[in-house]
């Protein structure tokens, strides 16, 4: 089980215009692996998360999740019947959360499984419970959004992720926004799902996260993987320059 | 000042003012309804209504309404549309403020942040779901206002149908100053009529807007 390919890129490239963002990348993510992107800014590695559930599409290459491929060309109409669907088991969480302000926590967790998977109210309720208890958050199921710290957002933004029940991950710095003071709250509930073995794939500037939670580092910049390899090569004894020089940099601080 | 013949005429105006409501209420409703259109084929997927649209707002707004409301009651009947000018005067000016409300709302549309249809869509929410249960309840929230200020104008525009003898306050003014020659008392008494619907219906905007802020 654990050697399957479970998220699947091949050849992913991405350009606007003349400008290349992403340069033939290649990533099989097995299930349950937890993968790490890391880069400088620019690098590529939103864009790349980003491709994985067509928010950003590639200009050329392949995303499969087990054998859906993602990123199928297909009419305008049957398109997006495919992607609302695949959708739904690929789970993202954003750098600004972007919770529902109009809605309570209540309604931004339930709001998705009741219209896309027929949830009646009070399997819903219950759903929107069982997510809130697994973040810590059970006390705040009324609140509105503007309510809430900036920790807290973003873990009621992981149990609204986790209520369609996906079977991937996709976290886009998801603790950048965070005074530094509220980061550990939504780590700790991160390192919670890696122990539950969510598949998950990281982009993040905190190098020590990735360093104790993923199996895997990748190492972009320009818009190429240039390294990557378990944290303990790549963090310890990186091989190549740039990635040598990006790391002094952020591990120095 | 003649506060002896305002007295007298006033009942006049009274009903003038109704005039001037029921043609609001009903521009108002129109406009809303070719802005809600409008603003949608502006946001729309397909060029063809897109470019309609922009068609539409820069032909309206870049004519004096005026000009639209004569070129519906007397041209009107030159190629066969022939309305009462009350009608006239009603579609003309609901067509008119429909371009600057079709800007108001695709304005409110595009400002709410693109991280929510991002989120909504990441869900598997499709367009129209998103559309509807993320980004229009809180682009309603945000147009409150600025539609406020549209109907403002469009209350104030109502005027514009006195020209073609719509009895309403300024067509009322105009008539008693013929037989009374007062024209100070006249205006005085259509303006202060016009400030009052405008007071109201300012008031009611501003209940909206902090109802709406609150939840």
């Amino acid at each position: 089980m654990s050697d399957q390919a479970f998220v699947t890129i091949k050849n992913a490239a991405k350009s606007y215009g003349t400008l290349e963002v992403l340069k033939d990348i290649n990533l099989t993510v097995q299930r349950g692996q937890i993968v790490a992107i890391i880069g400088p800014s620019g690098s590529g590695k939103s864009t790349l998360l980003r491709a994985i559930n067509e928010l950003d599409p590639l200009t050329s290459g392949e995303v499969w999740l087990e054998d859906v491929q993602i990123n199928k060309k297909l009419p305008h109409r049957q398109y997006e019947a495919h992607v609302n669907q695949v959708r739904q088991d690929i789970g993202m969480v954003f750098q600004h959360f972007n919770l529902f302000p109009h809605l309570t926590v209540r309604g931004n967790i339930t709001l998705a499984p009741r219209m896309l998977k027929g949830l009646s109210e009070a399997d819903a309720n219950k759903l929107a419970e069982e997510q809130l208890a697994k973040v810590g958050l059970s006390e705040k199921i009324d609140e509105y959004p503007s309510r809430l710290s900036g920790g807290q957002k973003q873990r009621v933004a992981i149990a609204r992720a986790l209520a369609m029940k996906p079977k991937v991950m996709l976290f886009d710095e998801a603790t950048s926004a965070l005074d530094p003071e509220l980061v550990e709250e939504v780590n700790l509930v991160m390192k919670q799902l890696a122990e539950e073995h969510m598949t998950m794939i990281i982009v993040t500037h905190e190098m020590d996260f990735a360093a104790s939670v993923c199996d895997r580092v990748l190492f972009m910049d320009q818009g190429v993987v240039v390294e990557e390899g378990p944290p303990s090569v790549i963090f310890q004894n990186p091989e190549n320059e740039r990635t040598r020089n990006f790391l002094r940099k952020h591990l120095s601080r | 000042m003649d506060t002896e013949l305002i007295l007298r005429v006033y009942p006049f105006f009274i009903e003038a003012a109704w005039v001037t409501i029921q043609l609001s209420v009903l521009t108002a409703a129109l406009g809303l309804a070719c802005g809600a259109l409008g603003a949608a084929a502006r946001l729309s997927r397909l060029a063809i209504f897109r470019w309609i649209a922009a068609t539409y707002v820069s032909v309206i707004r870049g004519t004096p309404a005026l000009i639209q409301v004569f070129i519906l009651y007397f041209g009107g009947p030159q190629v066969g549309i022939q309305l009462d000018s009350f009608a006239a005067g009603t579609i003309a000016l609901g067509v008119n403020i429909g371009a600057y409300m079709t800007e108001t709302i695709r304005g409110a549309i595009v400002s709410v942040d693109k991280g929510q249809t991002e989120a909504a869509r990441t869900l598997g929410m499709s367009r129209w779901q998103t559309m509807r249960k993320v980004v229009l309840p809180q682009a309603a929230r945000l147009m409150i206002r600025p539609l406020g200020v549209n109907i403002n104008a469009l209350i104030k525009g109502t005027a514009l149908v006195a020209p073609i003898s719509v009895v309403e306050l300024t067509y009322t003014a105009q008539r008693f100053i013929g037989s009374t020659y007062k024209p100070f008392e006249m205006f005085l008494l259509s303006g202060l009529l016009y400030m009052v619907i405008i007071y109201v219906v300012g008031q009611g905007i501003h209940w909206l807007d902090r109802r709406a802020r609150i939840t």
